[in-house]
């Protein structure tokens, strides 16, 4: 049954791999249809299994083949579809379609076409991969591959050396948090002696106690990988800095499918994450540290997509925070709704970039609210879901995320503040984007108007945004119920109210005159913090001073060889001798001569001397 | 037997001693080839000398024996040696020995 669930990351892989080898001769029309053709076909196919699956909502697993088996170990290549899955499924093949088909025409004029499209397709394929696991290790290709994917993409323009040092960067950061997640499944082995998915929760729930050390460390572990692919304090700095590949991607990768990885990780150990109450308290607070902390990062940015890039940072946050209290479907939702709000506005940043000549700073546009239409509408519908206003996806699944953390036991309070906090600036940054950028002045002319590729995945969007908060979601079966209750009555009020505050603020502080008129940013304290918070709260140049800066001077060390010297010492010694004894050699006879006599009189007088 | 004894053995070595090293130095301080040529046959006499002497005074005719070699050894060294002279003339056009080193390193 479901067999062919297999066909999901076969297409893209396929035409991945085709695009690859020969994508270089062939015409650029095949290569798109090839590129967008094998999403959509993987959607597709997505789409028709859809109601075969739902018909019996049964967990399925197709078994491929055997991967390899050590001993009484083994790892088969299988695919696991349940709940949890197929939402990722459908968000990964379904906003994916839209954007190849939006890259379609922002990369038209790029000679490195087809390259693009078979990075993209093997990011999705690898996505696919990941989601679609039966056991950790297959989770862990897909993994290392959507990676893989992040750094071919951010350094796609690669010749701009920066690209290139981001995309080392973001690889760089990524493969810390990787390092620890490789160390929780080695964890998982030796103790578990398994690591098919299902296998592990059972066998962790059998053998350990809740609380106890072993499942403290592995989860531990498993949540700092998620730390690093999520983009969450303190390996957060490489998504800021992502944002140079091409816009598309950024959307995809960076917003809508690849930084999910370590939510999706998360939910789906749920088993073994409720064994470890002392980690869910840390995730709790790590999310909502950093969706504080990226918003107002986000609040002080000029480069619109480095905003896009804090608030993505910020509403991962918010997912940690409700998968920490144990809100999970209400994560799983604003992962889903997140999706939809931030694709759609990076796609329409990318189409404000495209119609501006590759304009990115916020400070330069002005007033397009009139010329470019479709994409204000997009950027206005995709910021009030972002800032969580009534009526939209975002509400729904934020609201949802404060209100239950409200209610989650004695931190809550706290958890509650600093997450309502955010929110308040979540919504004062982005329609203080909306104002700056839209309203006010005209700064910059658009050159020319987005074309029918680039609109529909907008529109599209656009209704999902708001639309996408009533999809209900099927996940009571596969994730644990919290034990208490959202809060309603007067927390329920405020939580809708702030946003709404937020967005008036905005239009108080920005709505005229932009970002310069508020007086307590011309005060030396408020450029001060304006400069800490652009640079992200200064992380950047903390982990220069003190991980990049030693690491630069050891290798400078190291260039020199210290440990050679020994050897070279070795070496100038036999160099010396012999060119001491050549000297010698000096072809005067009368030398020789001499020398031989000295050591005959020499060797004659030992003999004399030698009773023998 | 006794009329030979009239030199003491002792004075034969000494002047055998002198004549080798009188060779020696020849050897060591001369740079003209036919010189040292000359040095190596004097080096020569004095070994005969001794071994003349020496089997004088045990009355052993092995020493005269050895004598006669190393004629013989002297006679051909000269001969191979006067060649290579020879040839040292024609090639390098001097009998300096110190031009002749061609293979210094």
């Amino acid at each position: 049954m479901l067999s062919q669930l297999i066909l999901v990351p076969t297409f893209p892989l396929l035409s991945a791999t085709l695009l690859l080898l020969v994508g270089r001769q062939m015409p650029r029309p095949l290569v798109t249809l090839l590129g967008v053709g094998s999403i959509g076909a993987a959607a597709l196919t997505v789409v028709l299994l859809l109601p075969q699956w739902l018909a019996n909502p049964e967990p399925v697993t197709v078994l491929l083949w055997q991967w390899f088996a050590v001993a009484n170990f083994s790892i088969d290549v299988a695919l696991y579809l349940d709940q949890l899955s197929i939402i990722w499924l459908c968000t990964i093949t379904g906003i994916g379609f839209l954007i190849h088909l939006y890259s379609s025409e922002y990369m038209a004029g790029d000679s490195d076409y087809a390259r693009y499209f078979a990075y993209l397709n093997l990011f999705v394929a690898s996505m696919l991969v990941l989601v679609l696991a039966d056991n950790l290790l297959l989770l862990f290709l897909g993994w290392e591959g959507v990676g893989l994917c992040s750094y071919l993409l951010i350094g796609f323009w690669y010749q701009d050396s920066t690209n290139g040092a981001a995309a080392r960067k973001a690889f760089v950061v990524t493969r810390a948090g990787d390092a620890a997640m490789a160390l929780g499944l080695f964890l998982l082995v030796a103790e578990l002696n398994t690591l098919d998915i299902k296998a592990v929760t059972g066998a962790a729930q059998a053998q350990w106690s809740a609380g106890s050390t072993l499942p403290t460390l592995a989860c531990a572990l498993l949540f700092i990988g998620a730390v690093g692919k999520s983009a969450q304090l303190p390996l957060q700095t490489w998504l800021p800095d992502a944002m140079a590949g091409p816009t598309p991607v950024s959307a995809l990768i960076h917003a809508a499918t690849m930084v999910t990885a370590g939510i999706y990780l998360l939910a789906r150990l749920n088993g073994l994450f409720v064994l470890a109450p002392d980690v869910m308290t840390v995730i709790a607070w790590v999310g909502v540290t950093t969706a504080l902390m990226a918003a107002f990062a986000a609040l002080t940015q000029f480069d619109i997509k480095r905003i896009l890039a804090y608030s993505t940072i910020s509403q991962l946050g918010y997912m940690f925070l409700a998968l920490g209290i144990g809100a999970w479907d209400a994560g799983v939702m604003h992962m889903m709704t997140h999706a939809f709000f931030k694709a759609l506005l990076f796609l329409a940043a990318g189409a404000v970039i495209a119609c501006l000549h590759h304009e990115q700073d916020i400070r330069r546009m002005g007033g397009l609210r009139r010329t470019l239409v479709i994409p204000f509408w997009s950027f206005l519908i995709g910021s009030a879901a972002l800032a969580a206003l009534p009526f939209t996806a975002g509400f729904a699944s934020k609201d949802l995320i404060l209100l239950m953390a409200w209610a989650s036991g004695e931190q809550g309070k706290w958890l509650w503040s600093l997450a309502a906090l955010g929110a308040l600036i979540t919504a004062l940054y982005s329609f203080k984007l909306i104002f700056v950028v839209f309203f006010g002045v005209p700064k910059t002319e658009p050159n020319h108007q987005p074309g029918w590729r680039m609109s529909i995945p907008l529109t599209i969007l656009a209704a999902l945004s708001i639309g996408g908060g009533l999809i209900a979601l099927p996940l009571r079966d596969v994730l644990p119920l919290p034990n208490y209750e959202a809060e309603h009555g007067l927390v329920a009020w405020i939580s809708a109210a702030i946003p709404i505050a937020g967005v008036i603020a905005a239009f108080v502080l920005f709505q005229r005159n932009g970002i310069a008129s508020i007086a307590a940013v011309r005060s030396n304290l408020g450029h001060w913090l304006a400069a800490f918070w652009r640079s992200g709260w200064g992380m950047d140049t903390l982990y220069d001073r003190l991980l990049v800066q030693p690491y630069k001077r050891l290798a400078h060390w190291w260039r020199h060889e210290p440990v050679d010297v020994a050897v070279r010492l070795i070496m100038w010694v036999v160099s010396r001798s012999h060119w001491t004894v050549a000297a010698t050699q000096n072809g005067q006879l009368a030398r020789y001569v001499t020398v031989m006599v000295l050591g005959l009189i020499l060797m004659l007088a030992l003999v004399v001397r030698t009773p023998t | 037997m006794t009329a030979a004894m009239a030199v003491p053995m002792e004075h034969a070595l000494v002047v055998a001693g002198l004549l080798f090293c009188v060779g020696l130095f020849g050897l060591m301080l001369r740079r003209n080839i036919i010189f040292m040529l000359m040095a190596l046959e004097l080096m020569l006499n004095g070994a005969a000398l001794a071994f003349i002497a020496a089997g004088a005074r045990w009355g052993n005719a092995d020493g005269q024996v050895m004598f006669l070699f190393i004629l013989t050894i002297a006679a051909a060294e000269v001969s191979v040696g006067l060649g290579l002279v020879l040839q040292m003339r024609r090639q390098i056009r001097s009998l300096d020995m110190n031009d002749a080193s061609r293979l210094r390193g």
